[in-house]
């Protein structure tokens, strides 16, 4: 079993190849059913395969043809990758899942089959990213990633989401582009493309003393390439239009799944390209920190003042994006650790305020906070999910939030005291911030509205919703309550990296 | 009206190039797909905070070009030297492409062996690069000929039945055809492949279908045809290579042989890939065209 | 210094023109040109990737009288990386134009500064 269990990945990603392209003959709901099937096949397949690693408690290179490294396409998976590929997979089902109201009401309906496609697509590159041991493979898969976001975001056909489609796609060319050039240089210095020749060419470059720019400059675009991609802080402009504009499910996928993806594929390239040491010393660390620190000010901020809710919780996105990439600078071991806890917190979080932001704003049929006065009240099932989103996003204990919070905290007390104090300041400062415009909107959708029509929506008019916001708010609590499992896991697969 | 070089490019710099075909359709008997109050809405720009920004745009624009070019200049100044064949690249990896790569891969075209045996799993996805834009572009137009009256209107599709036109294209099309099939079949014996086949070939489709019409056309490459081919091309594609993953990665025998080198007959999957890649290619060339120029296919 | 930057003239063009097109699609407001500097900034790094593999004399890497000497052909890496990289920039671009396409039948313009102001105006109707 175990030794069939290896080749999980590579079939996931070439059933996901072929569901995504047989979906483009078949019918809106044979697509649709396909798809949430496939998630599931992915999401236990990928499960499975992490149980088999944990036991195994090591890693396993899974040639991708007849040729191992440096020569063929190669996979590698330890405990971490298969984990974040199943827990990717199915808070993607659960997305889907959780917009389908809003799905069949913004697409067009003779095109929905093309949305299926589009996330079968956005799986893959996903799945691709999580194993890939190869640096030219994740460019290829970004930019399919990069094109299939653009496709579910610009199939809701209002103007405002080609608007937004034209400026998403403007800045991910600009990353895709930087990163495409560092990689170009790393090539032309090391002459490999594998991770693990990579790995040792750059370390004894690195301990020689030789092609000392073109190195750190290789670094530092590869890293500011995906950074801009996953919408660090002065690239951020592009979140709010685009998570404000797209339908539910997409802005649920896009801010829970597509930007994780790239910024784990850019852990690996930290621990398996550059190597931690070289990275740290280098200093392009330090600028991570530094902007990660501006972002989750910044993108807060902005949030407070924002009326429309889809935007305030897209520009919360960017203050969440904020802390990943402040984890990913103070340290190597907790600061990662934290930083990964954080990327799963978000990724669960997220999708779970969007789709019940969604389903209020469905009841109200308005989009800004005010007028969304008494919604929970209405549907009470989206209200909860929706409390239990924000309390998340706040770092209220028993939820998710709270544990990355600490983590992190943790993580800074452990680092030096440059970096102690900034860290915990602008945390502390954050927190408020987040407590701020949140505890408006709860404070919002439990006021008692004007409204004297007060038919009530109940789970069984939306079953699929109901379905994924309690998966998702359960999902949340669990490992907001009981963090130690997940912590070992992570740092246990950071470890493995 | 025609419109000579000239103003085309003084319109082009000035930014008010039509998008719209140009020159053979009189402009007024197009009507507009705006209602006309949105051309008063366009403001004559105001003088807020971000036009001031604007103004500084071109110089911050001219530093940071600098800057940047300047450090990629000093860096590609450490770069290992050009032409120089002891530079980091020339390694192992390079040796053992060109020493055993027709006896491994079978093709004689190292590049064709690289990308299709070595590395097949980036020209998967590369591949399906192309699949993602013609979905994307299909999402984007399709069925915009009933929501654009622009498109509707007679002469949009100009089909000049040139006898000019068509007598070459008659002449044309076919050694086109054949040329692409050679280069798709050729991919791993010489220059070629599925790539480059594939878009000559879907440059003869577009070519009839400005020689005599879409509608010629259409009678055998249409949406149906176009998507259940891609389909076949890119499920094959997917499951064979995921086949030979399979057994590569676990040690099986997997009955595909490299050949003999030189024959067409040989380098194992490289050829029937070759074509999958040339079908999806030339369709995707072709569907591209064709929802460009006039909203479906 | 000068024979220095004289030897590297492949490289240093390709990273100037890399630098015009990644300017061009950060800052021009036309979409057009913006399209137009992508696809220079893409073909900049094919050109430098390509000139990694180059070795003056030596031929292009198909075999040839089974002549397997690696000191007689250039890399065939390159090669097969920037034909990814083209096909990669050929999606982006047909992409890139359909969004233009849409972006000016609605709004007659290919300005986005323009553009944006439209929309931020729509936005105002609605409210």
């Amino acid at each position: 079993m175990s030794f069939a269990s290896f080749n999980f990945p590579l079939f996931s990603i070439i059933l996901a190849l072929v569901c995504s392209a047989v979906s483009s003959v078949l019918r809106r709901k044979a697509a649709r059913i396909l798809s949430l099937c496939l998630c599931l096949t992915v999401a236990v397949l990928s499960f499975t395969l992490c149980s088999v690693c944990v036991r195994m408690g090591g890693r396993m290179d899974f040639l991708m043809g007849h040729y191992p490294h440096p020569w063929g396409n190669e996979l590698r998976f330890g405990p971490l990758e298969p984990f974040f590929a199943g827990m990717f997979s199915l808070i993607m089902l659960l997305s889907i899942l959780g917009g389908e109201q809003q799905l069949l009401r913004d697409l067009p309906m003779q095109r929905q089959n093309y949305y299926y496609v589009m996330t079968d697509l956005i799986l893959v590159s996903i799945l691709a990213l999580c194993y890939s041991n190869d640096l030219f493979t994740g460019y290829v898969f970004i930019e399919i990633c990069t094109i299939s976001s653009c496709g579910i975001l610009m199939i809701r056909e209002i103007d405002r989401t080609t608007l937004a489609s034209v400026r998403y796609m403007i800045f991910s060319l600009i990353g895709s582009g930087l990163f495409l050039l560092g990689l170009i240089l790393l090539y032309g210095i090391t002459g490999h493309l594998l991770m693990p020749n990579l790995l040792d060419s750059v370390r004894s470059v690195w301990a020689s003393g030789g092609y000392r720019l073109p190195l750190l400059s290789s670094a530092a675009l590869i890293t500011i390439g995906l950074g801009v991609k996953s919408g660090l802080f002065p690239f951020h402009y592009w979140m709010p239009d685009t998570y404000g504009a797209a339908t539910a499910s997409s802005s649920a996928i896009l801010s829970g799944l597509v930007s994780k993806g790239y910024i784990f594929f850019l852990i690996k390239i930290v621990h398996r390209v550059f190597g931690v040491e070289m990275f740290y010393a280098s200093g392009i660390a330090n600028i991570l920190f530094v902007l990660g620190l501006a972002g989750m000010v910044v993108g807060s901020v902005y949030a407070m003042r924002e009326e429309n809710i889809f935007r305030m919780i897209a520009f919360s996105s960017a203050a969440q994006i904020g802390y990943i990439y402040m984890g990913i600078g103070i340290s190597p071991q907790l600061g990662i650790t934290a930083c990964m806890f954080h990327m799963l917190a978000h990724a669960v979080t997220k999708p779970m305020l969007f789709l019940s932001a969604a389903q209020l704003q469905s009841c109200t049929g308005k989009r800004t906070v005010k007028e969304l006065r008494g919604s929970a009240r209405k549907h009470p099932l989206a209200g909860a999910v929706f409390i239990v989103g924000s309390l998340s996003m706040i770092g209220f204990p028993a939820t998710m939030g709270f544990v990355c919070k600490y983590y992190f905290a943790v993580a800074a007390f452990a680092a030096s005291a440059g970096r102690m104090i900034p860290a915990l300041i602008i945390l502390a400062l954050s927190t408020c911030l987040n407590a701020v415009y949140f505890g408006r909107s709860i404070i919002s959708v439990l006021t008692p509205g004007t409204d004297a029509d007060l038919r009530r929506v109940r789970v069984r008019d939306n079953v699929p919703f109901a379905v994924s916001g309690i998966m998702l708010s359960a999902l949340n609590l669990l490992w907001g309550l009981n963090p130690k499992f997940l912590y070992n896991l992570i740092d246990l697969g950071r470890e493995l990296l | 009206m025609k419109r000579s070089l000239k103003e085309l490019f003084r319109e082009w710099d000035a930014d008010r190039f039509d998008l719209s075909v140009s020159g053979s359709v009189p402009q007024k008997e197009r009507p507009s797909p705006l209602p006309p109050e949105r051309y008063d809405v366009i403001p004559e720009l105001e003088e807020t905070i971000m036009r001031r920004f604007h103004r500084v745009v071109p110089v911050l624009t001219f530093l940071l070009g600098l800057t940047l070019s300047l450090f990629l200049i000093m860096t590609v100044l450490e770069l290992p030297a050009f032409g120089s064949s002891d530079s980091p690249v020339f390694n192992e990896v390079f040796t053992r492409y060109v020493q055993d790569g027709t006896e491994e891969t079978g093709a004689v075209n190292t590049v064709a062996g690289v990308i299709l045996d070595y590395r097949a799993f980036d020209t998967l996805g590369e591949t399906h690069v192309l699949y993602t834009a013609l979905v994307a572009v299909l999402i984007l137009l399709l069925g915009f000929e009933k929501t654009d009256p622009g498109i509707r209107t007679p002469g949009y599709e100009v089909i000049r039945q040139d006898p000019v036109l068509t007598t070459c294209a008659k002449l044309v099309i076919p050694c086109v055809v054949i040329y692409g099939l050679y280069i798709i079949c050729n991919g791993h014996l010489g220059p070629g492949g599925g790539f480059c086949g594939g878009t000559v070939i879907g440059s003869a489709l577009i070519l009839a279908a400005l020689a005599f019409g879409f509608d010629s056309v259409e009678r055998f490459v249409n949406y149906r045809t176009i998507r259940v081919v891609l389909v076949i091309a890119l499920c094959f594609y997917s499951l064979s290579k995921g086949y030979s993953f399979f057994c590569g990665a676990n040690g099986i025998e997997s009955g595909i042989r490299p050949g003999t080198p030189g024959r067409i007959f040989s380098a194992g999957l490289i050829l029937p890939l070759n074509a999958a890649v040339g079908v999806v290619v030339s369709c995707t060339m072709y569907s591209l065209y064709s929802v460009f120029r006039r909203g479906r296919l | 210094m000068m024979e220095r930057i004289w030897d590297e003239r492949i490289q240093i063009v390709a990273v100037i023109l890399f630098t015009i097109g990644f300017c061009t699609l950060l800052v021009h407001k036309n979409l057009l040109k913006k399209i137009i500097g992508l696809n220079i900034m893409d073909t900049a790094s094919y050109l430098l990737l390509t000139s990694m593999g180059y070795v003056e004399g030596r031929l292009a890497p198909i075999i040839r009288g089974g002549n397997t000497d690696p000191s007689a052909y250039v890399n065939p890496l390159p090669a097969g990386l920037v034909l990814t990289g083209i096909v990669v920039s050929v999606s982006v671009t047909a992409l890139l134009l359909a969004l233009t396409i849409r972006l000016y039948r609605h709004y007659h313009s290919l300005d986005l500064d323009k553009i944006y102001e439209l929309a931020a105006k729509e936005d105002q109707n609605e409210r």
